[in-house]
């Protein structure tokens, strides 16, 4: 089937043009970091974890959301759902292939990274998230391309595939929840060391998952001659607005425990987020842009006439996916080092070089999306026609 | 089974997962840590310990500072973001957040405490390292193989102290002078203060506690009743960093 890639409009190959140059210049600039060393970013003794893994930790919830469809179609056989589970699984491959690709440009020692397999240790979270990564993406490939294989030939997918798709359910859910767990259980760090994390981990994951299908839907449909289906979409986003409220709902919880409790511990990280900490703003403006966002997603997906109305629910569906990408992908990681261990406050701000190595990633992660998506497109156009 | 290019490729493929786990039988099967052999002079304990005695700790010195990153090959990059330190000066409100009220006697205020890593019982660094670069010896030392560490920084999250650093670049252009004794390390790995086991290994007390005139380090054995350190934690008031979170870290202070 990969051969559907190889055939294209202009417009497919300026996308896949302009996604390769990205990835060239992603590439050129790892080239020296591996060079100088990660020196080069913004990290540092104090904030040691930076916009990769912040990146690595949004999209293991963009993967996981995978589940909200394969869900709903196999264990409830909702059949709105049978046109784009597929693209739900294709997403989730692209989505664990950028994870995999920011911790690799994260590792200090790149050369040394099947010292990973050489030297298991289950007592590290570190360990088990690499391999439940690993494992969600292998069963995505499997998954989806034998399904998409059999409907090509009009046959029902083979049966040794139904255990792997069960298991596929629980797996999305334990990928989140394990990589929650590399932080909600370090002593010391009070932004994270919260036993709400991992469901808020997945809260916001199956907003922001669902939200970004929604969109990929409404392109796919404009683009080729495959139509997800009205429900399939309208029901996308239903979940993306229950999502969305229980995440907010569980930010709320933290402000709660925080300002009521009033620990300093627990306020530090908040208020350096939302408000500011002793005159340390960095992230504030960030994270009120993302409230807002939040706010208006919410008004405009609660709304039955708004949700119903594809481009306003589009655009809720952006606003969604933004706003969360803020919260995940920039502001919980970096607040968490937020005072030091030895409540100093220091801030972070990328440079160039590991911004566009952050933008070759999401790149190379668009480019695999965009393969997937023209094969499944194209058999899915084969198979109507 | 049908003879095609395609499923020749499937089996080659099935074949070359099959090499790839080789590997990890041999290292489930095998499981040693790299240990520095105790000389014939060695010091021995069950539990090594540290006390710092901040009263005996006089202003601006530096000597036990200078002492453990001379011996040490730490670098100096001259900036905080890269820097690299095992031993430093924190003021109290820094070494003991939470403890510091507004009315506090100026001398606590001013005076300089020695932080380092604090060779914890229960250390958070140990458990999150996915590749056990670092562990914890039977005399309580949290040890580091900087040949094994893959500069994941899991290790730099978990410890409560900031006890850590890592080579964000490489170190060696910015030693001043180079101590053969000690190896200098590569850009990419963690490192942190290791009670000198290079030293105890050959009857050596550790270097900061060497160096300080003013007896103001103290190190020794806590399993020995009758040792010095046992004999200091008898008779005086003594704290430690952030004991609420569970490490049993064992470097002990006298305010």
């Amino acid at each position: 089937m990969l051969e559907k890639a190889l055939t294209g409009s202009k417009k497919y190959w300026s996308w896949i043009t302009l996604l390769l140059i990205l990835i060239g210049i992603g590439f050129g600039c790892y080239l020296y970091q591996l060079s100088r060393g990660l020196t080069i970013t913004g990290m540092g003794r104090d904030i040691s974890w930076g916009l990769y893994i912040a990146q690595f930790t949004f999209l293991v919830g963009v993967a996981a959301s995978a589940v909200m469809v394969v869900l709903p179609y196999y264990l409830h056989n909702y059949k709105a759902f049978g046109k784009i589970t597929v693209l739900g699984e294709f997403l989730a491959v692209s989505a664990v292939t950028m994870c995999l690709l920011f911790v690799l440009a994260d590792l200090g020692n790149i050369k040394r990274m099947f010292f990973l397999l050489l030297y298991p240790t289950p007592n590290s979270i570190m360990f088990w998230d690499m391999i439940v990564l690993n494992i969600y993406l292998l069963l995505n490939i499997v998954i989806a391309w034998n399904t998409l294989a059999a409907e090509r030939k009009g046959v029902p997918p083979p049966a040794w595939l139904k255990p792997l798709i069960y298991l596929s359910i629980p797996w999305a859910v334990s990928i989140h929840t394990v990589t929650a767990f590399l932080y909600a259980g370090l002593p010391g760090r009070h932004l994270w060391l919260t036993a709400i994390l991992a469901v808020r981990f997945l809260g916001s994951a199956f907003a922001a998952g669902p939200a970004l299908l929604v969109i990929l839907c409404l392109i796919v449909r404009r683009i080729s001659k495959f139509d997800p289906g009205k429900e399939a979409i309208q029901n996308l986003g239903r979940i993306v607005t229950y999502a969305l409220l229980i995440s907010i709902f569980f930010v709320a919880l933290e402000f709660f425990t925080a300002y009521y409790s009033k620990v300093p511990g627990h306020i530090h990280g908040l208020q350096y987020l939302f408000f500011g900490l002793e005159g340390h703003a960095k992230l504030v403006p960030w994270m009120r842009v993302a409230t807002v966002l939040a706010i208006i997603a919410a008004i405009l997906l609660v709304n039955p006439n708004t949700r119903k109305n594809e481009t306003i629910l589009g655009f809720a569906c952006a606003a969604t996916f933004i706003s969360l990408w803020i919260e995940k992908g920039i502001g919980l990681v970096l607040a968490g080092f937020v005072p030091n261990p030895l409540e100093k406050i220091v801030e972070y701000t990328p440079t160039a070089p590991e911004l566009l190595i952050t933008l070759g990633i999401w790149a190379t992660g668009f480019l695999i999306l965009t393969v997937l998506y023209k094969i499944a497109v194209s058999v899915k156009e084969e198979v109507a026609a | 089974m049908e003879r095609s290019r395609r499923n020749f490729l499937k089996i080659s493929g099935i074949c070359l997962l099959g090499l790839g786990v080789k590997p990890v039988v041999h290292a489930l099967a095998k499981n040693e840590q790299p240990q520095i052999l105790p000389g014939p002079d060695a010091m021995t304990a069950k539990r090594w310990a540290m006390v710092v005695d901040t009263k005996k700790c006089v202003d601006d010195c530096r000597d036990c500072i200078d002492a453990c990153h001379q011996t040490h090959n730490v670098p100096d990059f001259g900036n905080p973001k890269d820097e690299i330190k095992w031993i430093w000066h924190e003021y109290y409100g820094h070494a003991f957040p939470g403890q510091e009220h507004e009315y506090e006697a100026e001398e606590i205020e001013r005076k300089p405490f020695m932080v380092l890593c604090n060779h914890c019982d229960n250390p958070p660094c140990v458990r999150v390292c996915p590749v056990q670069a670092t562990w914890k010896r039977s005399d309580g030392i949290v040890m580091m193989d900087y040949h094994r560490c893959i500069g994941c920084r899991c290790c730099m999250a978990a410890c409560p102290y900031g006890s850590r650093s890592f080579n964000w670049r490489d170190p060696r252009p910015y030693i001043k002078e180079t101590n053969p004794e000690y190896p200098t390390r590569t850009k990419g790995v963690a490192e942190k203060c290791t009670f000198c086991v290079e030293r105890l290994a050959v009857g050596l007390m550790p270097a900061c506690v060497e160096a300080c005139k003013h007896g103001a380090l103290v190190f020794g054995a806590l399993d020995e009743p009758d040792s010095p350190i046992r004999e200091i934690l008898r008779s005086n008031f003594t704290l430690r960093r952030k004991p609420e979170l569970g490490t049993r870290p064992q470097v002990y202070y006298i305010v």
